[in-house]
């Protein structure tokens, strides 16, 4: 028997400019949970991909059981006894969940697929996993955590070996984590072997019994469990000491600009008041799937709310749309630039120009030589990496891309600013950049929210803490008050239990 | 079983049901000549190949594709074993059905390559073809049509006659919808099918071969449309250089009325079988109820319209509904 | 900011290359265009006669008005099927309120409001719908409108305008041999690619084709500008009605069957991708001479006119498949660069 059940050697991948992946090795023991820990953008996704056969490294070498492997395919992987629960759930909406389990592997006599022993069984894997749905449920009724459990359930009825998990615990709500951490230990005591993959130290602590960390696409090392601080954790995944990049600016907050008063959506968020003034960088954290995200979109227009108030400049104002938003000084930046953010076909210059082409233009005519001159002065500003203006924002690395976001943002006209997750995916050196200019915005006067689930920027960065849990804000905190502990109650706090006096404060 | 019975109930096929029937005591009330056999049979009789060719358009539109083409291939296959019969190659009624099977096959399959291997859009794939498979029929007819007198007496007796009651044409169509049933519902390939649709990202990491399901979605598509070729042959006892021009759209608006989605994934063969119905008897029964026959288009297409926006009122409030049972 | 590190510099103008400029699509396309008129040349004797070239250029560029519009909701990333069937309602309105009134401005008038009507009508329900694809809303139209003709018409045709003479000098009249209709159209074709190239309405336009939440994320009113292009491309449909009725005098219920598709053949010819976001108007522009000479040159040499509809169906299919190679081609060799 090999010391290791699966072991990946100097794999190495490379995407349309970017290195995804430079020469990383990874170890798994038989019958062990490892923990795979790095910042956003660090590889492991890749990692995973390469694992399961949807990608191909360049480079480097698989073994399965000693022996040298070859995934073409998701099916060579799987029929090796790979499965993985992505992060982003890989499901049939318009399937039921009995199907999501078993596709791919269906249970069949003379060629048709036989339901009746299908709904049994997966109606019993869903009880193992003391799920609330029921196997004939369409999928896309289901709710986030419901669907992960679909993703955990397929897994177990492929009796895979290697299990990977991406981020599972990320929309569960505390008990729905428990479960997971009862049924991860005894997959293992049955004698599979976990990859688990997360951003919460707290799992990693419950489950791991070793740690592998990865940092900008390179391996960095591997300890077990017993000799793993936060300290040198944090240290390995970032690279440097957290303080010395957060360049926040000491400004005087101005006047109130933007003041929600008891914003609701039903079934999504509820009662969420919060103000910003001038000059103030406002944070609004929380878990994953507490409702951050949706409440902004409203705010921006995307999706009206059942009932609250939003003012904005002391004036109430109804937003109906993002130009709507815009046009009264309210402006955001998306968590998903590659689809929502940026045009990634058009060149840098145009998506610079995008939101502001009206100042480039008389009559409606645009003038491309002031756009272009405007454009440079901007990309530069923000320090972007390219040639030229015509590069397609395609072809920079998510850093550049947040990069060119933002510089939308540095002339326009706007009081408020929304940014959802704007370090996201982004390397370090254009992490410091973007705090930079976010300190920059915050001087000339305008009002920053940014969305985050990444503590050390909230707590390095903001003014003021607001933090949300379970489509509520449970709490405000000011910079002085906040600490991770504190931050991390509050967003697991039971909303129903607490809300009331909280949303009062 | 009460909860299946539910589910019936609760199912579009089962709101399509009921307008179906409205509509057609609506129609019986201003005329009782229409539900009676001889009526039913010959719009079933008539319509059979509109009503065959939906479950085609419905595993196309299934995979989140388009096959606006069908017509054209109907009338190139219906016409290459007319042309056959003329010269006498083609001695059986069995032939003649083959050979536009064939024929329809052949070119479902050149959709689906240049739409898988070449990654043109369906709509373009198949607009393209649409020109080819049309003007092909003129070329190899030379502009002219092919006569009763040319057909086997064989083949038109087969077309045109009956077994059990129940028009030759329409058994074809019956076998073709259990067979397509049992497929798309109890076999791998017909789960993969609703799998590429619904989540063709989803498909590729399950190892599904999406571009095989596609092929071969467009081939079944295709050899629908051949045997219809053959029964449109047949039944109007004449090969046309213009057959079914524009048939394609019914067939369309027949899977949409049944709730097919054009973004795959959703849609279901009760669902076709009542929306090409329902195209059937508007089509016919215009007549019958003495409105002006003239309005059969505009009310077609107000069908549809109606059809898709309630549907999209109908989904918005269950996602509504959904939501706010959730607790926060 | 105020960083001390080397400034990264930006170079902002405009690349110079040779290959960039020539081996555009539209070059291609333009060789095709030459390819077509001197074959045509060589084979007619009767081609290059500038009244009958004219004459023929007119009846095709009724059809080639609609390619125009088409290319803007192609661009944005739409489809819209019923514009045949706007040409037929809207002539059909102006046939029966000339006849009513005996006022051929009048119906013109009718005609034009009807077409803007009927193209906002698709473009209210696709902004109160967001979900439906235009595709399967203009499928629903373009049976509605067309049913609605018929009703009025029936088996009957609606005519007579040619009658009025100035009626019928807006397709016949000349200065020398170029009709008044061609420059028309030209100048048309020159404010629609001026508008899509130039103004910001047309970038807006290519945002939301290239990526429709993008560009509402940046700020643009996508309901607005998608209702505006369609009620344009309505309004197109009343002009190319108009200008049918102005051509044969006679308005059936088939009038315009087949528009939306060879609209949309010219313009995916011409380089627009029919996901949107791609394209250029001097590209469909060129693609419309191209089809319409081709159509003109196979009738003169006698060639069924059905082998001309083989010939532009494949030259679609192949067309599209080499623009999809040489961009998995072009891909792939960015993709070994990095």
């Amino acid at each position: 028997m090999p010391e290791y059940v699966l072991e990946l050697r100097g794999i190495s991948k490379l995407f349309p400019g970017v290195k995804a992946l430079d020469g990383v090795d990874f170890q798994l023991r038989a019958g062990e949970i490892h923990a795979l820990m790095g910042e956003n953008g660090a590889g492991k996704s890749t990692l995973i991909k390469i694992i399961t056969g949807v990608h191909q490294p360049d480079g480097g070498e698989i073994y399965l059981d000693g022996k040298k492997v070859l995934f073409k395919s998701p099916r060579d992987a799987g029929a090796a006894g790979v499965a993985a629960i992505y992060q982003h759930v890989t499901s049939y909406p318009h399937l039921s969940v009995t199907e999501n389990i078993f596709m791919g592997h269906e249970k069949r006599k003379h060629g048709l697929i036989q339901w009746g022993a299908m709904h049994k069984e997966a109606q019993a894997l869903i009880e193992t996993l003391d799920a609330d749905f029921k196997a004939i449920d369409l999928m896309g009724h289901l709710s986030v955590a419901q669907q992960q459990m679909v993703e955990i359930a397929k897994a177990l009825s492929t009796n895979a070996r290697i299990i990977i998990m991406d981020e599972p615990t990320a929309a569960l709500t505390r008990n729905e984590a428990n479960r997971l951490y009862e049924i991860t230990d005894k997959l293992r005591d049955d004698g599979a072997a976990v990859i688990f993959i997360s951003h919460r130290f707290e799992d990693m602590y419950r489950l791991a019994s070793r740690v592998t960390v990865y940092r900008d696409s390179r391996y960095i090392w591997t300890r077990d469990i017993g000799d793993v601080t936060d300290g040198g954790l944090i240290h390995a995944m970032v690279g440097r000491e957290l303080n010395e990049l957060f360049p926040k600016p000491e400004i005087e907050a101005g006047e109130e600009v933007l003041r929600v008063e008891e914003l609701s959506l039903s079934g999504v968020f509820k009662d969420i008041s919060l103000t910003a003034r001038r000059g103030e960088i406002v944070g609004v954290t929380g878990l994953v799937g507490a409702g951050r995200t949706e409440v902004m979109e409203t705010l921006f227009g995307l999706t009206p709310p059942d009932s609250g108030k939003i003012h904005l400049n002391g004036r109430k104002v109804s937003i109906y749309s993002p130009s709507d938003a815009m046009k009264q000084g309210l402006g955001m930046l998306t968590e998903d630039r590659q689809h929502k953010g940026l045009i990634l076909d058009w060149d840098i210059g145009r998506n610079i120009t995008l939101p502001e082409l009206s100042r480039f233009a008389k009559m409606g005519v645009v003038d491309e030589n002031s756009e272009r001159t405007i454009a440079k002065e901007l990309a530069e500003r923000v320090d972007t990496k390219a040639k030229t203006l015509f590069d397609l924002a395609s072809s920079l690395s998510g850093g550049n891309q947040q990069k060119v976001a933002v510089a939308r943002s540095l002339t326009s006209k706007l009081d408020v600013l929304i940014m959802d997750e704007p370090t996201k995916g982004v390397d370090v050196g254009a992490k410091a950049a973007i705090y930079e200019i976010m300190g920059e915005l915050a001087k000339q006067g305008m009002a920053i929210i940014m969305v985050s689930s990444e503590m050390p920027e909230i707590l390095g960065m903001c003014d003021r803490i607001y933090i949300m849990c379970e489509g509520r804000v449970t709490g405000e905190l000011s910079r002085a008050e906040a600490n991770g502990e504190r931050i991390l109650a509050l967003a697991m706090k039971k909303a129903a239990q607490q809300a009331g006096q909280e949303v009062s404060q | 079983m009460s909860v299946g019975l539910r589910k019936i109930l609760r199912s579009r096929e089962f709101s399509l049901f009921l307008v179906l029937v409205v509509l057609c005591i609506v129609i019986q009330s201003r005329n009782p000549q229409f539900l009676t056999a001889t009526v039913i049979d010959s719009i079933l009789r008539n319509y059979s190949y509109t009503i065959l060719m939906a479950t085609g358009m419905l595993m196309v539109l299934l995979v989140g594709g388009i096959d606006i083409s069908v017509g054209s291939t109907l009338a190139l296959s219906g016409m290459t074993s007319a042309l056959l019969m003329r010269h006498g190659v083609i001695e059986s009624a069995f032939l003649a059905y083959m050979v536009s099977l064939g024929v329809g096959i052949l070119c479902g399959l050149m959709v689906g390559l240049v739409i898988t291997k070449g990654k043109v859009l369906p709509i373009i794939a198949s607009l393209g073809f649409m020109y080819v498979f049309r003007g092909m029929t003129f070329f190899i007819s030379g502009g002219q049509w092919v006569g009763m007198q040319h057909l086997l007496p064989e083949f038109r007796a087969f077309s045109q006659g009956a077994a059990l009651g129940i028009s030759n044409l329409l058994w074809i169509t019956i076998v073709v919808y259990i067979l397509v049933f049992i497929m798309l519902g109890w076999t791998r390939t017909g789960r993969q099918i609703y799998a590429v649709g619904s989540n063709p990202e989803a498909a590729m990491v399950s190892g599904i071969r999406s571009d095989n399901i596609k092929l071969f979605v467009y081939a079944f598509n295709g050899a629908l449309a051949g045997i219809s070729g053959a029964m449109f042959v047949g039944f109007y006892a004449s090969a046309q250089n213009n057959s079914a021009m524009g048939l394609e759209l019914d067939i369309i608006a027949a899977c949409v009325i049944g709730g097919v989605s054009l973004k795959g994934g959703q849609g279901t063969i009760p669902g076709v079988l009542l929306g090409a119905l329902m195209i059937a008897v508007i089509n016919r029964s215009l007549s019958l109820t003495g409105i002006d026959p003239f309005w059969q288009q505009a009310l077609k297409g107000a069908v549809i319209l109606i059809a898709v926006t309630t549907n999209i009122l109908v989904q918005r409030r269950a996602t509504r509904l959904s939501l706010a049972r959730r607790e926060i | 900011m105020t960083g001390q590190r080397q400034k990264r510099v930006i170079e902002h103008n405009p690349p110079r290359d040779f290959k960039s400029r020539f081996m555009r699509w539209e070059f291609l396309l333009l060789a095709l265009f030459f390819g077509v008129v001197i074959m045509n040349a060589n084979m007619s004797p009767n081609f290059l006669v500038a009244h009958h070239l004219f004459t023929n250029i007119n009846t095709f560029l009724v059809r080639g008005l609609v390619a125009l519009t088409m290319t803007y909701c192609l661009l944005m990333g739409e489809i819209d099927l019923s514009v045949g069937s706007i040409v037929v309602f809207a002539a059909t309105t102006l046939g029966i309120v000339f006849n009513a009134t005996g006022s051929v401005f009048l119906g013109m008038v009718t005609a034009l409001v009807v077409g803007g009507l009927c193209g906002a009508f698709n473009g209210l329900i696709l902004i109160k719908f967001k979900e439906l694809h235009s595709m399967i809303v203009t499928l629903g139209t373009m049976i509605l409108f067309r049913g609605l003709a018929e009703r009025i018409l029936g088996a009957e045709a609606t005519g007579g305008m040619r009658s009025v003479t100035w009626f019928a000098n807006l397709f016949d009249a000349r200065i020398g041999p170029v009709p008044y209709f061609f420059i028309f159209f030209c100048a048309l074709a020159a404010a629609f690619a001026f508008v899509m190239h130039r103004t910001t309405f047309g970038r807006h336009m290519f945002a939301i084709g290239a990526n429709r939440t993008a560009a509402e994320y940046a700020g643009i009113n996508v309901s607005k500008t998608r209702l505006k292009v369609f009620a344009l491309s309505g309004l197109i449909c009343g002009v190319s009605a108009i200008m049918f009725a102005s051509w044969t005098g006679s308005i059936r219920s088939n009038v315009g069957e087949g528009y939306e598709i060879e609209a949309i053949a010219m313009c995916v010819l011409g380089g627009m991708s029919t996901a949107g976001g791609k394209g250029s108007l001097p590209g469909v522009l060129i693609a419309i001479f191209t089809v319409g000479l081709l159509q003109f040159g196979m009738s003169l040499m006698n060639v069924n006119p059905q082998t001309v509809r083989i010939i532009i169906g494949a030259l679609l299919i192949i067309v599209v498949t080499m623009q999809n190679i040489r961009r998995i081609i072009g891909k792939k060799i960015t993709q070994v660069k990095a």
